[in-house]
């Protein structure tokens, strides 16, 4: 579970320096993604925590790098801003001219500074409105580019991590990265970023302007930065360790959530509506109380740095009226200074909610970098080699394990060295009890996982060096969870191979004999899986899942239980199929029916970790090792 | 959008977001309070300007040294009042707002998880997520921000405008002159606001849902180098978004500069004005700058009004979606009610139809049924599962379409055990989905020991049947927790071990912490095998009366699976039993079988006597049978299938002639 403590990551006393968000380098940095290894969750395991371990200054580097691309229309946003302020900052300006000049001019009845005043303030408001609108599409087309940038991101990299990454990091956390994690940037974008530049750059420009217009009243306000500063790091400091906090309750409640949701059958069939109601409150309530801390650190802030302000404010009318009573200040002076100081304030409470969003998003980023820092296990090549030319007719490639060994990284050796070689083109059954790494051996030859030590060939090929498209030709594997993706039947089918024509899909369909039944659906092989009467049972799903392996047509085909939810005439035509289309390619049919077995011309039996048995099914059958007793019990159950 | 059935819905935002009221009528006084407050802070602001009008027309004007110091005390003071007034609002709302979004979202949860499952058939887990989540903090972040200052503003703009009018009504009246047109763009914007926020929300869900199915269907996609491609049809929904993101933009940025130039344009030409009147001596400096100052001071709430707006606008949107899904029925509702006449309101008049007819032609032939098959209990109250004339569609199947399941006779008789078998797809699962009552009955009934499961409690229920579905789903919690979940809260260790031991699932005891041992989502992958052992043990755990099974050996091994077998045996010796098989290592569990083939039972028997009579039934069970001539798992039995059918179902051969009619068709 995710503990609340274990989010906590960044020291407090550094995390208001530089890049506040950075993981702590000395405790979890350090483990580093390296131990980003499959294996049965130890105490160490940073799979145990929401966020995973960054290097530091990852999210600093993460920001930089989402908006380097755009700099020229970073700098566009802001030079807009800029401008827009400087128009927007005149008004107090001419407030005080029209006083201080306007006035005695017009009583002597010259309206020259009085028109200039009418057309000053004309300029600025047409110029303010305007810039205000480029300024904010501008803005948006940014902040939308770098979040089309961090989503594709996110999700490129999550598919591109290894299956032992998907295997021990819950999906729900990781949809919550995508979803809320990107969300909390999208808030820093949109009003975030662009009040923190147009709070910088009134306090700048009416500072400027009030040391111009009075050196004392200036100084004042400047000195009044100083404890707002304060109160700023001080909000940071607490705030992102609340945020922090907040962000691990939310994925604690979306995990819980989307559980439930998927697991709707169970939930209901075993009653477990109030037990979860229960479990989800906790969850709940931890968010409620994180969020409510964030709220009232944000009251206390807004308290701290309205007093302060409020202060600044009075000491500086003090002193300007002193010195206009005193008769060493002008009127109009002190009029346009306390318009600017109501100005000046204004903003704060809006920089609390950058701040807001800040950390928030601070909170989030470093999570979507500690996801991002992720290496896959099993990179792409860098320079891919191409598969030889088929040697033969037949589509059929050999594979050899060579001296291949595979442990988990947190120990736990799976297999033992061994060396196996399958020749194109034939059909090979693995059987063996639960554990005994039948699996194991199918991930390696589909790539899912790599080995320890030694390599997997394929044709003489290492698939190490082979790009992602490469492999795929090569080796293709069923499973039997067999997910349909929303879409219509034929885009799940398509999914072995995009580019194949309708004709193709259905011949498919109707090799592994599931034609039938999707010609029976609503509207056939376009009925959308997940809409109305595209229900489709687990045998069903299984035949797609099929019909998407012969599509794709590779030259070794791996079955990983992938018959289990069919019935015997459904494994027959899977077999069929394997006997006439998928002839001559080379296979490997894990199964614990031994129906399959009469269709392999050779038998592995494994046992922790090691083929223990290797030959042709008669051979074995009439043999008396573990294999011939398994296939008599098997007659006898088929009865 | 395609992911979501969107309602025409023509409320306005404000009816809308009234909906949340329930909700916010706990926390009422608190919200108000925080809104007064802020109403007050908000005014004490507006004052400010009117002690600088004082300073500058009286002491500074009489060069009065102890008035400046005086005026500068009321402005610290002012100062200090409205810094804690705006914190206490703060406060105020911090608590309870947090609350009622927990609220909302808790009763999502308790929702959701009673609607039928027809509706999460039909729903994207996504687009429920993206209600729970950003559709929530929207909520929150209006009810904390733009429902109090929308208010708040309002008064402050109300009272600035009569401080200004008060102190000259001709400069108040200029500085009032844009209202109107701000108004009525306000309104414009609104509008069209409202349906590219709606959009993108729903975006965001269909979003949602790629990311879910990506990460769920992480093998298939890496199985078949399918990421690139997946990652294109990310891209293009995310470039979708994006676009309505920069639609709403534009939207935006058009008000922000409305906003921002009819105010100064005002602001500018009372300056002209005042100037001057202050040069003929109609007006005071100290009167102008106040003036000024507080047209200043109200710069903010006209300007804020614009994204105010914009998020109330989004909230209202989120409200609807949220309430979209909170209006579905729960199926609670009609705990008790008869299943006769359970046709959805949805469904119309041709389910109301369908059933009324299939009750008169399935009567009679439960009748007969009973006749031939049990004359015994045909009196009195019938024991064991009794599916009386049972049909099904879905309820959101197209009118017209066969039902899946038609008139259905079966009789379970005390302490049997029944095999379910059926060609790939011809609504086994179905027909054990409608015995805990996860899918209504459209017509017929189902008894459990004479009692009509729609008169029972669901709860009672589902205690009554316990259910391994062919998925084996784990939960978040310890593999002990998760079997336990089958039994009464009094079960403990002894029970758990022999669950386990009937499920052969001793390779719990080797795992890191034994039976302590996190699952599920948050915990230890295990195998799908290891899995559906501890769903068949938790489905064995309570002892209960029925018992239903899905296919529970598919993934098991030939060693495991036959020391389960003689384990499950003893268990079935104990209680009423549907297990659907696909093998006839699975059917010998059973004492009869029943054959499910085109929305009808077409044959029960023992294995042997079906393998001997039935066509099809030999198909299915050896596959060896006429391969030639069917073409794959044939959903239409040959007419030798069928006589066989007709003599074991002790059906009429007229009424199944009409069934493969309505199949076909």
């Amino acid at each position: 579970m995710t503990a609340p403590t274990t989010a906590a990551g960044p020291d407090e006393e550094e995390s208001p320096q530089g890049t506040p968000t950075a993981a702590d380098p000395t405790g979890a940095g350090s483990k580093g993604p390296a131990s980003a290894a499959p294996g049965g969750p130890d105490a160490g395991d940073p799979f145990d925590r929401d966020a995973l371990p960054a290097p530091p200054g990852a999210t600093g580097t993460l920001l930089r790098s989402l908006l380097a691309p755009m700099r020229p229309r970073v700098v566009l946003t802001v030079v807009l801003l800029l401008v827009q302020q400087a128009a927007v900052q005149v008004g107090p300006l001419l407030v005080a001219y029209a006083i201080d000049r306007a006035v005695p001019a017009f009583r002597d009845g010259r309206h020259g500074p009085l028109i200039a005043v009418a057309v000053g303030y004309l300029l600025a408001s047409a110029v303010s409105g305007a810039l205000q609108y480029a300024f904010v599409a501008a803005s948006a087309r940014v902040s939308q580019d770098v979040l089309l940038d961090l989503r594709g991101r996110i999700f490129r990299h999550a598919q591109a991590l290894s299956i032992d990454f998907h295997e021990r990091y819950t999906s729900g956390r990781l949809i919550s990265r995508s979803t809320t994690d990107v969300e909390s940037l999208r808030e820093l974008l949109n009003e975030g970023l662009q009040e923190l530049v147009m709070v910088i750059l009134s306090f700048v420009y009416i500072s400027a302007m009030l040391l111009w217009l009075d050196l004392g009243i200036g100084a004042v306000a400047v000195a009044s930065f100083l404890p707002l500063y304060g109160m700023v790091r001080l909000y940071r400091r607490r705030a992102g360790r609340v945020f922090r906090l907040r962000s691990t309750a939310i994925a604690a409640v979306i995990v819980k959530f989307a559980e439930t949701m998927n697991g709707i059958r169970p939930v209901r069939a075993f009653r477990r509506e109030e037990v979860n109601e229960a479990d989800f409150r906790v969850l709940n309530e931890r968010h409620a109380r994180t969020n409510g801390d964030g709220m009232l650190e944000m009251a206390r802030y807004v308290i701290g740095s309205r007093l302060v302000a409020n202060t600044a404010v009075a000491g500086m009318v003090l002193w300007g009226a002193y010195r206009v009573a005193g008769g060493t200040l002008a009127l109009g002076v002190l009029a346009a200074a306390v318009l600017y100081l109501r100005r000046l304030y204004d903003p704060i409470d809006r920089l609390g909610m950058f701040l807001n969003s800040y950390q928030s998003a601070a909170a989030s980023l470093e999570k979507i970098a500690g996801l991002l820092a992720q290496r896959p296990t099993v990179p792409e090549p860098a320079e891919p080699l191409p598969l030889p030319p088929a040697p033969s007719e037949l589509p059929g490639r050999e594979v050899v394990f060579e001296e291949v060994r595979f442990a988990y990284r947190t120990g736990g050796e799976v297999l033992p060295r061994f060396s196996l070689t399958l020749p194109a083109g034939q059909t090979v059954a693995v059987v063996g009890s639960t554990g005994a790494g039948k699996s194991t051996l199918a991930k390696l030859l589909a790539r899912f996982y790599d080995p320890t030590e030694g390599r997997v060939l394929l044709d003489g090929v290492d698939l190490r060096t082979l790009s992602t498209a490469e492999l795929r030709r090569g080796v293709v594997m069923v499973t039997q969870e067999a997910f349909l993706f929303s879409g219509s039947v034929a885009d799940n089918i398509a999914l072995g191979r995009p580019e194949a024509t309708r004709e193709e899909i259905e011949r498919a369909a109707k090799a592994i004999g599931a034609h039938d039944f999707i010609a029976a659906l609503p509207d056939g092989y376009d009925t959308d899986v997940r809409k109305r009467g595209g229900r489709i049972s687990a045998g069903q799903r299984q035949l797609v899942a099929f019909a998407r392996a012969l599509l794709a047509d590779p030259g070794v085909l791996i079955l990983d239980e992938a018959t289990s939810s069919l019935d015997v005439p459904g494994e027959r035509a899977v077999q069929r199929a394997m006997e006439t289309v998928l002839r001559g390619r080379t296979a490997v049919v894990i199964a614990h029916r031994l129906s399959t077995v009469e269709i392999a011309d050779r038998v592995l039996v494994m046992e922790h970790g090691r083929v223990v048995e290797d030959g042709a099914p008669a051979d074995l059958i009439a043999g008396t090792g573990r294999f011939s007793d398994l296939h008599r019990a098997w007659r006898e159950s088929l009865a | 959008m395609s992911e979501t059935p969107a309602p025409a819905d023509d409320r306005s935002a404000v009816r809308t977001l009234a909906r949340l009221w329930p909700y916010v009528r706990p926390v009422r006084v608190r919200l108000f309070t925080a809104a007064f407050v802020a109403i007050v802070a908000s005014c004490v602001g507006l004052v400010i300007p009117l002690v600088l009008k004082w300073m500058v027309d009286g002491p500074v004007a009489d060069k009065d040294q102890r008035g400046v110091w005086l005026g500068a005390l009321y402005l610290l003071l002012l100062g200090i009042a409205e810094a804690l007034l705006f914190g206490l609002r703060r406060w105020l709302v911090a608590r309870p707002l947090t609350r009622v979004e927990a609220d909302m979202r808790a009763d999502l949860y308790r929702h959701l998880q009673r609607l039928p499952v027809a509706f999460h058939d039909r729903w994207a887990s996504g687009q429920l997520l993206s209600r729970a989540t950003t559709d929530l903090m929207l909520l929150r972040q209006f009810l904390a921000f733009p429902l109090t200052f929308l208010l708040v503003n309002g008064v402050t703009i109300l009272v600035g405008v009569v401080i200004m009018l008060v102190q000259d009504w001709a400069l108040g009246l200029v500085i009032l002159g844009p209202a109107v047109p701000v108004v009525l763009m306000c309104a414009m914007f609104e509008r069209r606001y409202s349906l590219v926020a709606r959009r993108a929300q729903d975006q965001v869900g269909d979003l949602t849902t790629v990311v879910e199915e990506s990460v769920l269907g992480i093998r298939i996609v890496k199985g078949f180098g399918r990421h690139r491609s997946q990652a294109r049809a990310f891209r293009e929904l995310s470039r979708t978004l994006r676009g309505t993101e920069l639609a709403k933009a534009r939207l935006l940025a058009s008000i922000f500069a409305v906003m921002v130039t009819l105010p100064e344009l005002a602001i500018g030409a009372a300056l002209v004005l005042g100037t001057m009147r202050v040069a003929d001596g109609s007006l005071s400096a100290g009167t102008l700058v106040a003036f000024l100052s507080t047209a200043l001071a109200l710069r903010w709430p006209v300007d804020s009004i614009g994204f105010l707006l914009a998020m109330s606008q989004e909230a209202a949107t989120a409200t609807a979606r949220y309430f979209e899904v909170m209006t579905e029925r729960e199926e609670n509702a009609r705990d008790t009610e008869n299943a006769g006449d359970a046709a959805d309101a949805g469904d119309g008049a041709a389910a109301t139809v369908t059933a009324g007819a299939e009750r008169t032609g399935g009567v009679p032939d439960a009748g007969a049924k009973a006749g031939t098959d049990a004359g015994a209990e045909a009196a009195e109250p019938v024991g064991g599962v009794l599916f009386d004339g049972v049909s099904f569609r879905y309820p959101d199947a197209p009118a017209g379409s066969p039902p899946v399941l038609d008139r259905i006779d079966l009789h379970i008789r005390p302490g049997e055990t029944m095999a379910l078998v059926g060609a790939t797809g011809s609504g086994k699962t179905t027909l054990t989905a409608l015995v805990p009552r996860l899918h209504e009955v459209s017509a017929g009934r189902i008894t459990l020991d004479g009692r009509d499961i729609t008169s029972l409690p669901r709860a009672e229920l589902r205690t009554l049947v316990a259910v391994a579905f062919e998925e084996p789903t784990l939960f978040s919690a310890s593999v002990g927790e998760n079997v336990l979940m089958g039994a009464p809260d009094t079960a403990g260790e002894a029970e758990l071990e022999r669950a386990l031991a009937v499920a052969q699932a001793d390779f719990v005891h080797a795992l890191p912490h034994g039976t302590g041992t996190q699952v599920g989502e948050q915990g230890l992958s295990l195998s799908g095998g290891q899995r559906q052992r501890l769903a068949l043990a938790r489905a064995v755990v309570g002892r209960p009366r029925f018992l239903v099974l899905d296919d529970p050996l598919s993934a098991l091994d030939v060693h495991t699976e036959a020391a389960v077998e003689a384990a499950l045996r003893r268990v079935l010796a104990g209680t009423t039993a549907l297990v659907v098989a696909h093998r006839p290592s699975t059917v010998l569990l059973a004492d009869r079988v029943a054959l499910l083939s085109g929305g009808r039972i077409t044959a029960v028997g023992t294995h042997h006597e079906l393998l001997r009579e039935n066509a099809e039934y030999a198909h299915l069970m050896s596959g060896t049978r006429a391969e030639a001539s069917l073409p794959g798992p044939a959903p239409h039995p040959d007419p030798a299938a069928r006589g066989a059918g007709a003599s074991g179902a002790g059906c009429g051969p007229a009424a199944r002639t009409a069934t493969e009619e309505e199949v076909r068709r």
